[in-house]
């Protein structure tokens, strides 16, 4: 517990290959994110969807979110809240699917020395994760400029929502000019 | 300098006289392709909530495979909700209950050599066999590209799969891409080009390629490519695509390559995977003997109508074991009229076929049919990941149309070279 008694943010680490087909189950995909999000990573890790909790830490190894296009996938750890998922490698489509989603998703090289009982302060930004319990920061690679634009506005939407919006009043301005 | 296949087709996409692997280009979308899970039921309400029309009509395409047949209400909503939208966007390449999107988009002449599309759907590589930059996205980067017609993308290194010779009798493309799996691991593409080349993939037929492009999903590759030739030619002029520009959509001598692997295709024997992952590959003889319950041929990874073929090989005057359920799914309606026709389909209904309609079925485990409590699969399909095709405890095993039409009919995972030769 932090002084102000909310729990601390929690670390859950898995391995290599954490699949879309476990992040986001197929007989659950009729349905709406609340009701994927609640059997999230059920056949890795059953009591996963309803313990973890807003602010916490999704850690992997290498290739994250391996498989299906399904969006559902980040969206569903998104909805449980969690903060940024951070691992060595992500599958190609889930990488875009986050950042299009507004939910970190960092490379860092070093995530086989994050331990589940670990505490850790994130920094997407500045691209580095720091072990609180042990002190030792990781550093993680950049996000690209673009990408970090698109997650700062909180996704593809908004971002689009945005330029949508600059380039109307654009428009509206070039026409009261005439 | 000389470009890759893939700097070739998104330098024409990113209008660049040439990209260099590394950097981020804005490509215009030739084509949007996107199925009924993944298409209309999420990015309307998006394009809704912007006020956003689609940037061009006629450069999308739809196409119901994932919920069909619908079973409850929900599926019935999704399916419907696909089929309202094409008409309020003014969408008219609908393909409604035709087949499974990878398969009927060239099938219906959508595809050419040169194109630059996005799919709403992993396996949307399928689509590189015929030398189109075919990017498989989710669905709000769907949205966007509807939205915008443009997509971003970081220009890939190119890996070079190269098949020399020829493939055995009962060996298929199928069998190159599980032993890829093996050899290269979930993430051996690197989410780079992979460009599929030599005699032996030059031999192959359009389906057969396709199903190399198909599985560059399972190593992670970012689009799957082969050169388009006179094969590609006669297969899209069939289709009513009419005349496609093959002169300068292949790599170069002398393109920088991120990795080049060259196999020897004679070698090969088929090759089956283990539950669990594609990767899980060995020859079959490693595995033979393993009791099956259900035989599934499904997919656009394995149920083509030359998948079909495959398997009526193995089955002609043989039925499946005893106790072992047979299922086949037509990866098309017009796959299965073409194997009804020619009389592949009677074949594999005399050897016991349950014939499923023409959709993702248990594959994408979206539907009514999912695998039960421990049963024990063998499937032509692309993925056997745990709780994918249904309970936890399914195993589903991994094989060519040939091998599962072998282990079919012997209740056992078994070599088909021993049944034809």
């Amino acid at each position: 517990m932090t002084e102000d008694g909310k729990r601390n943010p929690r670390t859950w680490v898995y391995g290599d290959n954490v699949t879309t087909d476990s992040l986001a189950p197929g007989a659950f995909m009729k349905l709406g994110i609340a009701e994927i999000a609640r059997h999230c990573l059920e056949s890795v890790e059953p009591s996963f969807a309803s313990t973890v909790a807003r602010g916490d830490f999704v850690v992997g190894l290498r290739n994250f979110g391996a498989g299906s296009s399904r969006e559902q996938a980040p969206e569903a750890l998104r909805h449980l809240g969690v903060a940024a998922v951070l691992a060595q490698s992500y599958g190609g489509i889930f990488y875009r699917n986050a950042i299009n989603l507004g939910l970190p998703v960092l490379v860092c090289a070093d995530t086989a020395r994050i331990k589940a009982s670990d505490h850790l302060e994130v920094d997407p930004v500045a691209g580095k994760v720091r072990i609180t319990n042990s002190g030792v920061v990781l550093d993680c690679e950049p996000i690209p400029p673009h990408l970090m634009a698109m997650l700062n506005d909180g996704g593809l939407v908004p971002h689009l929502k945005k330029r949508f919006a600059a380039q109307r009043s654009e428009a509206c301005a070039g026409g009261s000019a005439t | 300098m000389p470009q890759t296949l893939a700097q070739k087709l998104l330098a024409r996409a990113s209008g660049k006289a040439s990209v260099h692997p590394g950097e981020i280009v804005t490509c215009k979308v030739d084509l949007a392709m996107m199925h009924d899970s993944g298409g209309p039921r999420r990015i309307a309400p998006l394009l809704a909530e912007l006020g956003a029309k689609p940037w061009d009509p006629d450069k999308i395409v739809v196409i119901t495979d994932h919920y069909l047949p619908a079973y409850d209400d929900e599926s019935r909503n999704i399916i419907r909700i696909a089929q309202d939208w094409v008409k309020t966007a003014g969408v008219s390449r609908f393909h409604d209950n035709m087949g499974i999107c990878h398969v009927v988009l060239p099938e219906q002449g959508h595809l050419k050599p040169g194109m630059f599309v996005v799919g709403g759907d992993s396996h949307s590589c399928t689509g590189g066999a015929f030398g189109a930059y075919v990017l498989g996205v989710g669905s709000t980067e769907m949205f966007g590209v509807v939205a915008t017609g443009e997509i971003w993308v970081r220009v890939p290194q190119t890996i070079l799969v190269d098949w020399q010779g020829r493939f055995g009798a009962a060996v298929s493309a199928k069998d190159a891409m599980l032993f890829l799996c093996g050899k290269l691991g979930l993430d051996g593409g690197d989410y780079q080009a992979v460009e599929y080349t030599g005699s032996a993939v030059s031999a192959l037929s359009m389906q057969e390629r396709m199903t190399l492009s198909n599985m560059t999903a399972e190593i992670g590759g970012q689009v799957g490519l082969v050169a388009p030739d006179d094969t590609t030619r006669a297969y899209l002029a069939a289709a009513g695509a009419g005349e496609i520009d093959t002169g300068q959509w292949h790599t170069d001598p002398g393109s920088a390559l991120g990795a080049h692997h060259r196999f020897n295709a004679g070698d090969l024997p088929p090759q089956v995977a283990a539950p669990g992952s594609p990767t899980n590959t060995k020859g079959v003889g490693e595995y033979a003997g393993e009791k099956i319950d259900i035989a599934y041929i499904g997919a656009c990874t394995g149920a083509k109508l030359d998948d079909l073929r495959m398997a009526a090989k193995v089955f002609k005057g043989r039925h499946a074991a005893p106790g072992v359920r047979l299922m086949v799914a037509p990866a098309s309606r017009k796959d299965q009229k073409q194997a009804a026709d020619e009389g592949t389909l009677d074949i594999l209904i005399a050897a016991g076929a349950q014939i499923l309609p023409n959709t993702c079925g248990v594959c994408a485990g979206y539907g009514e049919y999912r695998f039960a409590e421990n049963e024990v699969i063998i499937s032509s399909t692309a993925r056997n990941f745990k709780g994918r095709m249904g309970a936890d405890s399914a195993q589903v095993w991994l094989g060519s149309p040939y091998t599962v039409a072998a282990s079919a009919i012997a209740g056992r995972i078994t070599n088909p070279m021993d049944m034809i030769g």
